[in-house]
């Protein structure tokens, strides 16, 4: 072998740059602001589904109103904003991001950095909690301007918001979990289709005593039931009623754990798919 | 205090033991043994042995499919090894990459960038997961902006940039955190002359001035050629050759003397390996590929001998040789036909 001399600038004085582990927060903020600064650079995919929200919040109100009008006590507004608000948050998720970075081998990139692989997929989940939280802010406006209000207060407000916005982190799980299964975006815009067993087989538009055969026994399974149960609490009754808002942390904790399980599976076979790939 | 950018530099004592069952002296940035990589059986890297000392330019060179691109992502904790072993930076790919993601930077084949980021706010992401602080993570952009000479256009979306920028930002990216050693793969394919010739100059000023280490893939030959301390040859995942570019080429003799004829140039063989001079000759398709110390005073004497055999000569070439020669030599084809064969398929 050839003899090379190699000259060098040796390390003067000054602070000398050396790479070492940022730790697990600095690494989750650093992807969720990377996500959250590219919301503003994306409207298609939070913009839709506000207006949806906004348009069937308006549309329903003017349509079941009166069905369910002549029953004492009940405010058919405060009822349905509920669903104004999972129609605005379901299936809110940074998930097509995340394959576009499959797709340009960005993902490649962070994995070469010393980032912790689940902050990776937390830090979206991160923005994506936020995003929903704001997204939720023209629907409850829309609601005060229509005569909602909150018997529990500010505190309820919040309540509302944060279920919300948990709820869309669960729902989001799935849209993760196909992402980095398939890196798809096809197969990621199709988890939509999840969306509708669970905000339609249940209580989405009638209070569940008036939903009957089969419809009735469907709902009692789905945990969106819950959701909206807990959700309408914050609205309907006179104070907090806790079973009903324990029985939609529950559901909420149950997709939950299912979504996360299995985005969470999902990455691990992703990073070791492209370890052998 | 202000921030300097400076290597880590790794010497021999500096460069730590990660494995203990790894039996060779941990003295080399980076250092494999046998490594292999299989997919479903079939080998892309069949037992690659790679000493590669701190600060020298290794150019990898091979044709498309030869096995480049596994070994660096096998070498940059991309990619498991299904054999062998490898240290880079000191530390095992397999028992503690975190640790080597630390000491290298990496600008894969494609550039791999986010298209909706601005070039500011992925190299300052880039440095945020390298764990900079603030004041360094400032100086080290104002830095980096010189050098990828990308100017305002470090404010606009990916997306926007040409080719060779997009190639300038994604080799910033690699070096934000001041790697000790620095993997480019085919660094400059697909780019024009001038961007070549500028990512030319920043390789070999990172070498000469910081003293990084550079393994560097490439099929192409003069790239190899200009820039390599070291090159290694690979085919079919093995490598097959390894020296400095002279040594390589010297293997090949002094002069080479190229006859393309028409029919079968094996005929000619006899007649032409008896010219004086001629230190060997091999046909290779529609060529014959003479071997010479002192090219002009063979020259004649293979015209006349080619001549004597009956074949056509289309043209007769002296020249020195190239490491498409050893290639030649060692594989029984030409490295840039592999790689036109391949882009056609």
């Amino acid at each position: 072998m050839t003899a090379v001399t190699y000259t060098t600038v040796p390390p003067a004085s000054r602070e000398v740059i050396r790479a070492r582990p940022a730790g697990f927060l600095h690494d989750l903020a650093a992807i969720s602001g990377r996500a959250l600064r590219a919301v503003p650079r994306d409207p298609a995919a939070v913009i839709p589904p506000v207006f949806i929200a906004l348009f069937f919040f308006v549309v329903n109100i003017a349509t079941l109103k009166k069905l369910t009008g002549n029953h004492p006590g009940f405010n058919y507004t405060s009822f349905e904003m509920a669903t104004a608000i999972l129609l605005g948050v379901t299936g809110i998720s940074r998930a097509p991001a995340l394959v576009l970075d499959v797709q340009t081998h960005y993902l490649d990139r962070l994995l070469l950095t010393p980032v912790r692989r689940t902050a990776i997929l937390i830090g979206h989940m991160t923005a994506d909690v936020t995003v929903s939280a704001v997204l939720t802010a023209p629907i409850l406006i829309l609601g005060a301007i229509l005569g909602v209000r909150f018997p529990t207060g500010p505190l309820g407000i919040a309540a509302f918001v944060l279920m919300a916005s948990l709820w869309s982190l669960a729902f989001a799980g799935f849209s993760y979990a196909i992402a980095l299964k398939t890196g798809n975006p096809a197969a990621v815009n199709s988890a939509f289709l999840l969306f509708f067993p669970f905000l339609f087989l249940t209580s989405s538009y009638v209070p569940r005593g008036q939903l009957s055969g089969w419809l009735s026994t469907v709902a009692g399974f789905n945990p969106v039931t819950y959701l909206l149960q807990g959700l309408r609490s914050l609205v309907l009754g006179n104070g907090w009623q806790w079973l009903q808002l324990a029985q939609a942390a529950a559901a909420i904790a149950v997709v939950g754990l299912i979504s996360m399980t299995l985005c969470f599976v999902a990455l691990r076979g992703r990073v070791k798919r492209n370890s052998q790939a | 205090m202000s921030a300097v950018i400076a290597p880590v530099r790794g010497s021999a004592q500096e460069i730590t033991r990660a494995d203990p069952r790894f039996s060779v002296p941990a003295s080399y940035a980076i250092h494999t043994e046998r490594l292999a990589r299989h997919f479903s059986g079939v080998p892309a890297v069949d037992g690659v042995d790679l000493r590669i000392p701190p600060g020298e330019i290794y150019g990898f060179l091979g044709p498309n499919g030869a096995g480049k691109s596994t070994t660096v992502r096998m070498l940059c904790t991309l990619l498991s090894p299904t054999g062998g072993r490898a240290l880079v930076a000191g530390h095992d790919i397999a028992a503690a990459p975190g640790r080597v993601r630390l000491g290298i930077g990496v600008a894969l084949q494609d550039a791999a960038l986010d298209p909706k980021q601005t070039g500011s706010e992925l190299l300052r992401l880039q440095g945020r997961l390298y764990g900079l602080g603030n004041r360094a993570l400032v100086r080290r952009l104002a830095e980096l902006a010189e050098l990828t000479e990308l100017g305002d256009a470090l404010d606009r979306p990916i997306g926007t940039y040409s080719g060779g920028m997009k190639r300038r930002l994604d080799l910033a990216a690699a070096l934000v955190h001041n790697p000790q050693i620095l993997f480019l793969d085919e660094p400059t394919t697909g780019l024009d002359p001038a961007s070549r010739a500028r990512v030319w100059a920043e390789i070999r000023r990172l070498n000469q001035q910081l003293g990084m280490t550079i393994f560097l893939t490439t099929q192409y030959l003069e790239e190899a050629d200009e820039l390599a301390h070291r090159v290694g040859i690979i085919d079919h995942g093995r490598i097959v050759a390894e020296g400095t570019p002279g040594e390589l080429k010297r293997s090949v003799g002094t002069d080479v003397i190229v006859a393309r004829v028409d029919g079968d140039p094996a005929v000619a063989l006899p007649l032409v390996q008896a010219v004086p001079g001629v230190r060997g000759a091999e046909a290779h398709g529609g060529e014959l590929v003479i071997a010479t110390g002192d090219g002009a005073a063979a020259i004649s004497g293979v015209a006349v001998a080619l001549a004597k055999c009956a074949v056509a000569v289309r043209d007769l070439t002296l020249r020195t040789p190239t490491l498409d020669d050893v290639f030649l030599e060692l594989t029984g084809s030409h490295i840039e036909r592999k790689n036109g064969k391949e882009d056609l398929s």
